[in-house]
């Protein structure tokens, strides 16, 4: 397998594009033959990461890269940043505004979700300044 | 059960998807927050929910589910339906409760 590295801007509050990245990254993966569950968790993992830069974000980019060992997801964002990680990383806990909970965000369960779905997890929060997940999926080859 | 033979036993109306009816239907999952769907649902299961707005294609791809049934007769925005169609993922929608479409699948499922 060759290694492939992409960029994607996320746009804040651009719901007409959402899922769009994570969709590319899924084409990606099936394309180049990743196991069928490393493809739903890295999946899973970068829909909820775009989301999160969506909605609570100014927005921010994904870099997605695979190589033979490992695949890795990057999503940062311009901020606002999150002020208590512990809590934004409880389940149940989200500051989603009405409109975005009547969509059927909100839940407080997508940094959950990654963090539940990667192999490795790293979340990096400066309040006022940026928010960067830096996310690996191990390929066992 | 096939996508195609939930939609020949149940009062469902078909919206998008009619290329891709021949989809296998391993379960069902009902719910309508979308991250408790993605960390839920399983593969080829039927997702049964109210939510219609676009994002619910996105998840139903990411989670690689069958079918979604629209229950209650939620109505489905045109943006929604034309994304399904691209993603191949059938959209029915019923009168039917979530609950009362779960009866159905159930005694659909038990025969064949
Ligand atoms: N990129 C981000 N920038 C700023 N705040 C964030 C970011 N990502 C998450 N948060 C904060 O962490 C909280 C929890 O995020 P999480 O993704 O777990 O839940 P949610 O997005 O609120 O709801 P769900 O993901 O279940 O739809 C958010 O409500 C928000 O306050
Ligand atoms: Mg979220």
């Amino acid at each position: 397998m060759i290694a492939i590295q992409r960029s994607y801007a996320v746009e804040k509050n651009d719901f007409t594009k959402a899922g769009e990245v994570s969709s590319n990254i899924k084409k990606i993966m099936k394309q180049v033959g990743v196991e069928p569950e490393i493809i739903r968790r890295v999946s899973v993992a970068a829909y909820e990461s775009e989301m999160n830069i969506i909605i609570h974000s100014y927005g921010g980019t994904i870099d997605f890269m695979i190589t033979p060992e490992y695949i890795k997801l990057v999503a940062c964002d311009r901020g606002p940043g999150i002020e208590n990680i512990e809590l934004a990383m409880k389940k149940g806990y989200s500051t989603a505004p009405q409109n975005v909970r009547e969509m059927g965000f909100g839940a407080g369960m997508g940094l959950p979700n990654i963090k539940r779905c990667s192999d490795e997890f790293i979340i990096e929060s400066e309040y006022k300044s940026h928010t960067k997940l830096v996310l690996v999926f191990k390929q066992s080859m | 059960m096939t996508v195609a033979q939930l939609l020949n036993n149940l009062d469902v109306k078909l919206l998008s998807g009619k290329n891709d009816l021949n989809k296998k239907i391993t379960g069902f999952y009902i719910g309508d927050m979308l991250s408790w769907v993605m960390a839920k649902a399983e593969e080829g299961q039927a997702w049964i929910t109210i939510q219609t707005n676009l994002n619910v294609v996105a998840v139903s791809v990411m989670t690689d589910i069958s079918c979604i049934i629209i229950a209650d007769n939620a109505e489905v925005p045109p943006d929604t339906l034309i994304k399904a169609e691209e993603e191949g993922i059938p959209i029915l929608q019923t009168s039917l409760s979530a609950y009362q479409i779960a009866i159905k699948c159930a005694g659909v499922d038990a025969h064949g």
